[in-house]
């Protein structure tokens, strides 16, 4: 199976606005995903225009944005995405 | 980020910049409140009325006014902001402010029964009360107020976790009981008392503490560009940002500052000059020396402790020996320390050699504001980097590290006698009266006011 890519946005508004935190995603995943799911840091997604700051922070999920990104609606997404994968 | 407080924080500052470049800041300001709450949207507290002018406290806050001295309710943020263009220094008052509106006025601090008590046999909570203050009414312990002395005993010996303690986060976290509450019963700070440590701050479940801010001036002074700006950055930034120190540096000079500088390498005039004063001292029969570089500890001793003043090292602080080798080359320069701290705004305004204050959090925000990318940099070439030791004045044990290495040049088997005090707290004052007794052998004491050191500072953007 392909696996699943998850960038984090390490521009400095995502940064100061919450990846920090998420950048520890990979620790907290269950061990199970962690052959599955591609993560890596990626500079600035330009989705903090001026209107959208509180849109902070973005990552982006085998290629589709993410607003308001936090540990819980990545894990949701991977859910989803991981083929017969239930609860867990 | 580790809530919604600081979430809301940065974002401020961030539209705050972005309003600033694109020249339309005095026409936003009045506006952002309403904009981020409006009319039947979603609010953080009773109603989106009450956000609404929370908001504007904070954005007055952030234009460098203290909510204390609002005269006229009605005045508008323009205003403020054109009152801040004209301002040319900073003025010598508290840099912490209180936002009454923003206070939640949390009941004073209790044990409390909860219903997990399950009125059981053994009963310890009425046994090991020194008072007698708590009792049983009918299956249920009880604690009677107005007899309780908070000693937390019953809490302890709960089996069931049945007793909580409710707590005033400001109040607790205060090291030195300068909080209190006023006749609303909103926290108010006394500043006679106040050291400036931050915990406060950090501590508010509803930031409703908050800082003077000092961006607007230095954006302003990045804009005007009339003489050379250089800014300073405390040794905690290495562990702050994304990228490597040597792209920050870089991203910092894109800002529009003439010289990007390391406070560490004052911190290495810190250690020398340390090293020789505790060397001197010691010759003179002194018995104990502490370390100076903290301000909010040096705060704590002078204004509760002076007795113990003559303990405290003499030599100046990395951010001031960093501010004077600026000065040497540039007497014109304006002076920017960038670091984690609440105190350096308090010690920048007494002394000339440092203009300005920003900190780590306003720092993110310019540079989020403008979408300078730290990672994507090229590294900036430092022509003399400072030295490691000098770098790890951020971490707790740091300065002795580096005082003890600085001592062992000439005399390779020195002994150091040193002790640490890692993050100040209510029982500091009565450990360094115990120190100053001179029953504890110790000769070199380090004191941080922040646990860990500079790097978990009150505006830092990680914490460890």
């Amino acid at each position: 199976m392909k696996k699943i890519t998850l960038e984090i946005c390490c521009g400095t508004t995502c940064y100061m606005l919450g990846t920090q935190k998420l950048l520890q995603i990979e620790n907290i995943m269950p061990e199970e995903w962690k052959n599955c799911v591609a993560v890596s840091a990626i500079p600035c997604l330009n989705n903090c225009t001026s209107e959208n700051i509180c849109g902070a922070p973005f990552v982006r999920i085998n290629g589709e944005i993410m607003s308001h990104a936090s540990v819980e609606s990545i894990f949701n997404r991977i859910r989803e995405l991981l083929p017969g994968e239930g609860e867990e | 980020m580790a809530n919604g407080a600081e979430y809301m924080r940065r974002e401020l500052m961030i539209r705050l910049v972005r309003a600033f470049d694109d020249g339309t800041l005095e026409q936003e300001l009045d506006q952002i409140p309403i904009k981020l709450r409006p009319k039947d949207g979603n609010s953080s507290r009773c109603c989106i009325y009450h956000d609404r002018a929370v908001l504007k406290y904070r954005l007055m806050a952030l234009l460098g006014f203290s909510c204390e001295e609002e005269k006229d309710e009605a005045r508008s943020l323009a205003s403020y902001k054109q009152e801040a263009d004209q301002r040319k220094s900073i003025e010598k008052k508290p840099v912490l402010t209180v936002c009454s509106a923003g206070c939640s006025g949390c009941p004073d601090s209790k044990f409390m029964v909860t219903e997990n008590c399950r009125g059981c046999f053994a009963r310890p909570c009425t046994f090991n009360c020194p008072v007698s203050a708590v009792s049983m009414i009918g299956q249920t312990s009880h604690i009677d107020q107005s007899k309780c002395i908070k000693c937390g005993k019953c809490m302890q010996v709960c089996p069931f976790h049945a007793i909580v303690k409710t707590s005033v986060p400001c109040e607790e976290a205060c090291p030195v009981g300068a909080i209190r509450k006023n006749e609303h019963g909103r926290a108010e700070i006394d500043f006679e008392k106040c050291v400036f440590c931050g915990k406060c701050f950090a501590a508010c479940p509803f930031s409703a503490i908050m800082e003077k801010s000092q961006i607007l001036d230095v954006l302003n002074q990045l804009k005007k560009r009339e003489s050379k700006v250089v800014a300073m950055i405390a040794p905690s930034a290495y562990s702050q940002f994304p990228g490597t120190i040597e792209q920050l540096f870089t991203a910092i000079k894109q800002l529009g500052f003439d010289d990007v500088m390391e406070v560490a390498l004052g911190a290495e005039l810190t250690t020398a000059h340390e090293a020789r004063e505790f060397q001197e001292k010691m010759a003179a029969g002194q018995k104990l020396m502490t370390t100076s570089c903290c301000t909010a500890y040096v705060n704590l001793v002078h204004r509760h402790l002076p007795d113990f003043a003559k303990y405290v090292s003499s030599t100046p602080s990395p951010m001031k020996y960093a501010a004077e080798l600026v000065r040497k080359e540039s007497p014109d320069a304006i002076t920017v320390f960038i670091g984690p701290c609440i105190a350096k705004r308090m010690e920048a305004l007494y002394t000339d050699l440092v203009d300005y204050v920003l900190t780590f959090e306003e720092l993110g925000a310019i540079l989020a504001g403008r979408k300078i990318d730290i990672m994507t940099q090229e590294a900036w070439k430092l022509t003399h980097p400072a030295d490691e030791l000098a770098r790890n004045y951020a971490h707790s044990c740091g300065v002795s590290d580096a005082v003890l290495a600085d001592l062992m040049k000439d005399q390779p088997d020195f002994k150091l006698n040193s002790k640490f005090i890692n993050g100040i707290d209510k029982k500091t004052l009565m450990q360094l009266k115990l120190f100053a007794s001179g029953k504890i052998p110790v000769n070199f004491l380090e004191v941080m006011a922040c646990n860990g050191g500079c790097i978990n500072g009150p505006c830092s953007l990680t914490k460890n």
